[in-house]
């Protein structure tokens, strides 16, 4: 992917995104005048989503990939870093203008349970974003957006999904009628937030196949945030790996999975369970949680849990650097990986250490 | 060969609905454990799983009407109601609730909690009972000094752990835990994965780990038990479900579970689950089996032995009856 189309503007490019949260500190520390602390929830994260590409980000509870998520959609403040969709910049953009932006980029939840207004027919939520954005002219011109919506979700017959209630449908067919909602105005990326953690096993494959068939038949971008490493290495083409704010290893998603770099990945790559029993591997399991991203560790964040960690760790932050002179768009946060290279940022003295 | 350790026998379970209705959650179940054995007991969600465990318990609510017999040291657990089931419960057999981390008390201590059930069954008392929670504490990884602090100081995986203590606090041989590592990161999900299987190695325990996720039960158990509306549909050796299964459910759950390595496309499964409170004619899989033929429509398969500890509950094993 690395030197191929290096004038072509990606669909979604975040560049240095910092999203904190402020830490009350009630009226105690209010008054003790303790100092402002906050939680550093994206702390330079970096990504591209090109047209009809599907890029997981992956991570466990915490890391910051919901978080990142809602920034792109602008549903929490960005400190500082840019969001550019198809090369406008989102972050300094005007209301008005980003509803213009917002028809073409979609968001699908994890919880079709609670996305869909039980109240409201499946055709009514469906054809609600056509109604805020005053798009979508007669009553049956909306009427047959909405059979293709469902067509597209794959709710075959539509006219029969249309009428029902949410409650009356299962949970598969729910999600597939929440991902109907967002295809509705014609969004060119799709960021899809856990879209089958609370789904049953038996039909998570379909939910994922359509999303899939939405990018390569109809060249939509897909975000697709998910802690299961297993469904991002088979429906991915990209892989990033979130810690703390931060994205420690991205590349090609056979390669994240097959030869990883960061020792985050490895480890993360080798509690997954695999479906072979023949294939169990020992579980490389890191001692304690991943650490409060209030008080983040000094140099590399990851050091205190890194079984490989040197001295020089505990000063150097790493930043997200080629693993080979080629990279092949392969990159990992780790000065164990690579060349003697740059560092991203320097807390304390590091000069005389290492 | 010696008896097996808890014999569950023609396990029926029925939830009285309004009107007259009844659900019929666990139809026939049976299953056998050997002593110190992981068994996996794998079903979507809705198949009875958790209902099954929950009749061996003797922890169903008065609604439900169970029928079968549960053998635990050649004693019928469910043969006198609940003064038979007494004696056994938590100092025989113990559970791990689902979602039991989110469940402990919030205004006790943790190691108050462990000492409680020690206490309501004569195991021990007072510092006999302390001294027990705190080894228990150090057995589950937490540390005994930790157990004077509440549930809310804990993190997830830590009150996981803590679950775990007081199910043991007994002392029981078998631990059933239900979905004990669903709401976890995965790392985290290692961790308690890795106890279990130590605890059944150093205390001899035997575990049934009732899960919706198959792999899981790959890396941790010997055995494994697939459940479908109600009733198991094969069990035998895991290699023996992941490279020969015998039931086309077994297969096409596999099939449905995205694996790190895997190549091959990810399959659902069409259709969904039968209602459970309507009779069910024939197989209750043929409306999504992509094998079924004329006799799936109209006779139940019965749970029939493959081979030495493999049994699948399918008419396709019937070779003679199967049409070319």
């Amino acid at each position: 992917m690395n030197g191929t189309g290096v004038t072509e503007v990606p669909l979604l490019e975040v560049r240095d995104l910092v999203v904190t949260y402020p830490v009350r500190r009630g009226l105690v520390g209010a008054l003790r005048r303790r100092p402002r602390r906050s939680v550093h929830a994206v702390e330079g994260v970096s990504l591209r989503v090109r047209t009809g590409e599907m890029l997981a980000l992956v991570g466990e509870s915490g890391c910051g990939k919901t978080t990142t998520a809602q920034a792109i959609f602008g549903m929490v403040p960005t400190v500082s870093g840019s969001i550019a969709f198809r090369g406008q910049e989102l972050t300094s953009m005007s209301p008005r203008a980003m509803r213009l932006v917002r028809r073409k980029m979609q968001l699908v939840y994890q919880d079709p349970y609670e996305s869909l207004d039980p109240r409201f027919r499946v055709r009514t939520t469906i054809a609600e974003p056509l109604r805020i954005h005053r798009i979508g002219g007669s009553k049956q011109d909306r009427a047959r957006k909405v059979a293709d919506a469902l067509a597209r979700a794959e709710l075959q017959p539509p006219e029969l999904y249309a009428e029902r209630y949410p409650h009356e449908l299962s949970g598969g067919q729910r999600q597939r009628a929440a991902i109907a909602a967002s295809l509705i105005l014609g969004p060119e990326l799709l960021v899809a937030d856990e879209p089958v953690s609370m789904l049953d096993v038996s039909v998570r494959a379909g939910i994922l196949s359509l999303i899939d068939d939405l990018r390569k038949r109809d060249d939509v971008g897909v975000l697709m945030i998910t802690h299961d490493l297993s469904t991002a290495a088979h429906f991915a083409d990209r892989i990033a790996v979130m810690y703390l704010g931060r994205i420690v290893e991205e590349g090609p998603a056979n390669d994240v999975v097959r030869d990883p770099r960061h020792p985050y990945t490895k480890a993360l790559l080798s509690v997954v369970p695999k479906r072979d029993p023949r294939r169990r591997t020992a579980p490389q399991i890191l001692v304690g949680e991943t650490p409060n991203p209030i008080d983040v560790p000094t140099g590399c964040r990851f050091h205190p849990r890194c079984p490989v960690a040197e001295d020089r760790c505990r000063t150097i932050d790493p930043a997200l650097r080629p693993v080979e002179a080629d990279g092949g768009g392969h990159a990992a946060a780790c000065v164990l990986v690579g060349g003697e290279a740059p560092v991203r940022t320097m807390t304390g003295d590091v000069a005389g250490e290492g | 060969m010696s008896p097996p350790l808890l014999e569950i026998r023609d396990l029926h379970v029925w939830f009285d609905l309004p009107h007259h209705r009844e659900l019929h959650a666990v139809q026939g179940l049976s299953l056998e454990l050997e002593a110190g054995e992981r068994m996996g007991l794998v079903g979507e969600s809705g198949c009875g799983k958790t209902t099954a465990i929950l009749a061996v318990m003797g922890l169903l609510p008065p609604t439900a009407s169970v029928a079968g017999s549960v053998m635990l040291n050649g004693d019928d657990m469910l043969a006198g109601g609940e003064d038979s089931i007494r004696p056994h419960r938590w100092v025989d057999i113990a559970m791990v609730f689902q979602g039991a981390m989110n469940a402990l008390n919030p205004v006790r201590t943790v190691a108050s909690q462990i000492v409680e059930p020690m206490e309501l069954h004569g195991i021990a008392s007072g510092a006999a009972a302390d001294r027990r929670a705190g080894e228990l504490l150090e057995l589950v990884g937490i540390g005994s000094e930790a157990g004077g602090r509440f549930p809310h100081e804990f993190s997830g995986g830590m009150r996981q752990r803590a679950a775990i203590a007081m199910a043991l606090a007994c002392g029981p041989k078998i631990l059933l835990a239900d979905e004990p590592t669903t709401a976890l990161d995965v790392m985290i999900q290692a961790q308690i994965l890795d106890l279990l299987v130590a605890l059944t190695k150093d205390l001899g325990l035997t575990l049934v780990l009732v899960t919706h996720d198959l792999p899981v039960v790959a890396q941790v158990c010997d055995r494994a038990a697939v459940m479908y509306a109600g009733e198991i549909v094969e069990s035998g050796p895991m290699d023996t479900l992941f490279h020969g299964p015998r039931h086309p459910y077994t297969r096409m759950l596999f099939a449905a579970t995205p694996d790190l390595y895997g190549d091959e496309e990810v399959l659902s499964i069409p259709g969904s689950p039968p209602r459970l409170d309507e009779s069910i004619q024939g197989c209750p899989f043929q409306p999504r089996c992509d094998r079924a033929f004329d006799r799936c429509e109209t006779e139940r398969p019965r749970l029939a032995a493959i081979d030495r500890g493999h049994r699948a509950a399918c008419h396709l094993n019937d070779v003679a009856a199967v049409p070319k």
